[in-house]
């Protein structure tokens, strides 16, 4: 399973005062079973980016080729493609407008065509893979809170048993805990069931946290594509286009500015902490041979 | 005197079956006291439900409380009379940028409240003026709000406010819809009102690093407040604020696992540049 | 495609239009549209567009932008032309089949494209020189006497000016709504006329949901800017008459003159 984009381009109102150009050439090879953050700022073309990969937006010049094929083929069945490509995007529990939860979490499989049957079976299964408890299921999803209507929205995409599942600030205006919650079920998807997860973010700390790899989006481009030690290392780079990366990384280089000798390339809370650590209990032994050297 | 002396406010929300009847209560505000000075910044926090939205519209007079005392500006708020004096006070900017801004020209929405309270022309063109160029909005003053960011929007609408010249300003979450930069833009706007013009600033949100240049933090869970200190004393408790749902900022927590694992750090550190001095004068 | 649309939409630029007082345009405007429905024969026709030609020049809103706005009602106007055409008894010029077009028909139907073509042209002259604001602001001004008989000649403007703010963020609420739906596998566009009204309800009410969350909000944002009603407001831009207002009012007497004296004496 995979993703391919080859120099896709896309221009919005092409042709009017109002043209902009979205996309330039973008390249990318999505593999399986992968967790890729997508950071850029507002305007970078993240969001022009996420809806080529399901087909809601067609690119004005490019290929794009799911699992091989070519998805702008005049045969190819886009109406599945969005299925197997579940986008969530930002604030979906504004997309909510059934009279249960549970029968909101049918509508996509049901637009799949699959038997009623079939299809009540997986919004049961994907109510539960987000935990939410079974007596909310046949209430109306407008009275729940706001981090647990996100979450029926997200089951709204995951019943149509998604392989890869692509989230648009899928964080946007959660407290800390609701955050956490989200972000946890989405690392708990890509690892038990190997979805392919994209998560777009503002947050490059919980980027750092969660995610294998790093797509930077600027002014329609990738600019940086790869690991989170990578990308966050070029941090002045990310500054220059109104990024930066997570505090534990500039912590480090502060540190190391400090004339401490360590390892730069912690970029989540755990590894710093690791790295500091380690230094403090070297330095025991950096002083015993200091004073050797003394001695000597 | 305090600029706002709550004590023991209590609101409950009351909610209706179809006749009518009540079919539950809901304590949004469960005995909240809080005093607040001319001049202070005070952050509250909390998660989303934990109330402070609700307080935040008792402090403006969107909502009055079932119990308790609420005196802003030496004015009651339970007495109808002041309603107007004291909204004029105590100017509010909401979650929502979209939501809030009236009309289709920058400088036109800056001037609603000023009109409102019948300002005079010339008098309206001044404080327009003043108050686009009190958050950096001025050059925007022709634009059409749709076409700002979310962080532009924000300032405009505290431009809003402040062309009614409150002594302070009540801001409900005015972070929560905007990316990292947009929060920048916000933030430093308030702060620096707060910091020139003297305003006093009631800031509500649940990004914990909005609140490390506070003068105090007001932390509040099930319509009660549970914790209140500085920034300082605040996030030195990070177990507790985790009960609460919320978090400490990743450098404060940073120095509380290090203080854990043994390491001599001071607890409460807020900022990178006080966790760098502390592991080097440690090293 | 809803975005196509610019009949309402504003055009800024310095024009002497822009620059007129909107009672004067609200004026205007009625002027012409009234003429519309007098003028009798060419004469008339050509006096009517010769206003519109003018009106267009003076606006400085490029004529391409304005056809534009035609696009939006072109099946109303075939839709009409096609009634006139084969619906007015006379003479048949031609027939085949059962249809027959009279000369009179062929007449009535070319008369009937201009008038609703110019009326269009015409009125969005006003709305695209003419911020919505503005626009409010003169009903209200020009609506004040009707306050008399009760109605609220100032909350009707308010809310027609909110309205105005408002259409752009819902028709890009719209758009996403409907995006985020065909990501749930919906389907707009297939089936027959029922089955595509029911598709509607996806979009309609998560739609609906929002307008009134919106209007809650606005609400309430508008209560704590001490908003209480028209009484008692004062203006940032308060309407006052210039000169050239004065000039603009003479013009248009003249014009609507010039109208109704080639319907009587032609």
């Amino acid at each position: 399973m995979s993703i391919i984009l080859d120099k896709v381009n896309y221009i919005y109102s092409q042709g009017t005062a109002y043209e902009s150009h979205a996309l330039r050439d973008v390249n990318l090879q999505i593999g399986d079973g992968e967790f890729i953050g997508v950071i850029g700022h507002t305007g970078s073309g993240k969001s022009t980016l996420i809806q080529h990969l399901n087909g809601l937006l067609k690119a004005t010049s490019g290929g794009i080729y799911y699992n091989g094929r070519d998805i702008y083929e005049e045969d190819y069945n886009r109406k599945e493609l969005r299925s197997k490509v579940g986008l969530v995007f930002q604030y979906p529990e504004h997309q909510l407008f059934e009279s249960t939860i549970f029968e909101d979490v049918c509508f996509g499989p049901k637009n799949l065509g699959l038997s009623k049957k079939e299809a009540e079976l997986r919004a049961f299964a994907a109510l539960r893979s987000i935990g939410l408890p079974e007596e909310y299921w046949y209430q109306s999803p407008f009275e729940l809170s706001g981090g647990q209507k996100r979450r029926v929205a997200i089951a709204g995409v995951l019943a149509m048993k998604p392989e890869v599942l692509i989230l648009d600030e899928p964080t946007a205006g959660l407290d800390p805990k609701g955050r956490d919650e989200i972000l946890q079920q989405a690392a708990a998807m890509h690892q038990e069931s190997n979805m392919t997860v994209l998560l777009v973010s503002h947050s490059m700390e919980d980027v750092a946290e969660y995610v294998g790899r790093i797509i930077v989006m600027n002014q329609g481009s990738v600019m940086m594509d790869g690991a989170p030690k990578e990308v966050f290392g070029h941090y002045q780079e990310l500054e220059e286009v109104g990024l930066a990366a997570p505090q534990v990384a500039y912590l480090m280089h502060e540190l190391k500015q400090h004339g401490l000798p360590i390892d730069t390339g912690a970029t989540t809370l755990e590894e710093a902490q690791a790295s500091i650590l380690q230094v403090f209990s070297g330095r025991g032994r950096n002083q015993q041979q200091g004073t050797k050297q003394e001695m000597l | 005197m305090n600029f706002i002396e709550a004590r023991k406010l209590v609101h409950e929300y009351f909610r209706r079956d179809e006749e009518g009847n009540v079919e539950g209560i809901l304590t949004a505000l469960d005995g909240v006291d809080l005093q607040v000075k001319p001049g202070e910044f005070v952050a509250v926090l909390g998660h989303n439900g934990s109330g402070k939205s609700t307080l935040a519209k008792h402090l403006n007079v969107l909502l009055r409380a079932s119990e308790g005392t609420l005196w802003i500006d030496g004015k009651d708020a339970m007495d109808e009379e002041y309603l107007w004096d004291i909204r004029r006070s105590a100017g509010m900017v909401f979650q929502n940028p979209d939501n809030q801004l009236i009309a289709s020209v920058v400088e036109e929405d800056v001037a609603f409240g000023p009109e409102n309270i019948g300002v005079p022309t010339d008098e309206i063109w001044k404080r327009v003026e003043k108050s686009l160029s009190s958050v950096g909005m001025l050059k925007y003053r022709a634009h059409s709000p749709n076409k700002l960011s979310g962080g532009q929007k924000q300032r405009v609408a505290i431009a809003g406010v402040m062309a009614m010249e409150p002594k302070c300003i009540v801001l409900d979450e005015p972070t929560a819809m905007l990316d990292p930069n947009g929060r920048r833009e916000v933030l430093e706007a308030v702060e620096t009102l707060n910091r020139e013009k003297g305003v006093t600033v009631i800031f509500i949100t649940h990004y914990m690093e909005e609140v490390i240049r506070a003068d105090r933090v007001y932390v509040m869970d099930h319509g009660k407040v549970v914790m209140q200190g500085t920034p300082r004393q605040v996030f030195s408790q990070a177990e507790a604020l985790k009960s609460y749902r919320l978090d400490v900022p990743q450098i404060t927590l940073l120095a509380y696992e290090l203080r854990k694992a043994g390491l001599d750090v001071p607890e409460g550190i807020l900022t990178r540049e006080e966790l760098v001095e502390s592991l080097c004068r440690l090293y | 495609m809803i975005r196509d649309i610019t009949i309402g939409q504003y055009y800024p630029s310095d024009s002497i239009i822009h620059r007129l007082d909107p009672r004067v345009k609200l004026m205007g405007t009625l002027v012409y549209v009234l003429s519309l429905f007098i003028f009798r024969g060419v004469p008339g026709f050509l006096a009517v567009t010769a206003g519109l030609v003018f009106f267009i020049r003076c606006s400085k809103v490029p004529f391409g932008y304005m056809v534009k706005g035609l696009k939006a009602i072109a099946v109303i106007l075939v839709i009409t032309a096609a009634f006139n055409l084969f619906l007015t008894p006379g003479e048949p010029l031609v027939s085949f089949w059962k249809f027959k077009i009279t000369q009179q028909g062929l007449k009535s139907a070319g008369f009937m494209v201009v008038r609703l073509a110019y009326l269009v042209l015409g009125s969005s002259v006003l709305t695209l020189a003419t911020t919505p604001n503005q626009l409010t602001d003169g009903m209200e001004k020009s609506l004040r006497p009707l306050n008399k008989i009760g109605i609220p000649v100032h909350e009707v403007s308010m809310i027609m000016s909110i309205a105005l703010r408002f259409i752009p963020i819902l028709v890009e609420e719209t758009d996403k709504i409907m995006k985020a739906q065909l990501a749930r596998g919906a389907d707009f566009e297939s089936g027959n006329l029922i089955k595509r009204a029911k598709s509607m309800v996806p979009l309609l009410v998560p739609l609906f949901i929002s307008a009134f969350r919106r209007a809650n909000d606005l609400a309430m944002a508008m209560e704590a800017r001490c908003y209480n009603g028209g009484a008692g407001r004062t203006k940032m831009k308060p309407l006052k008459y210039a000169r050239r207002d004065g000039a603009a009012y003479l013009l248009i007497a003249g014009y609507f003159a010039a109208v109704l004296s080639l319907r009587i004496w032609l």
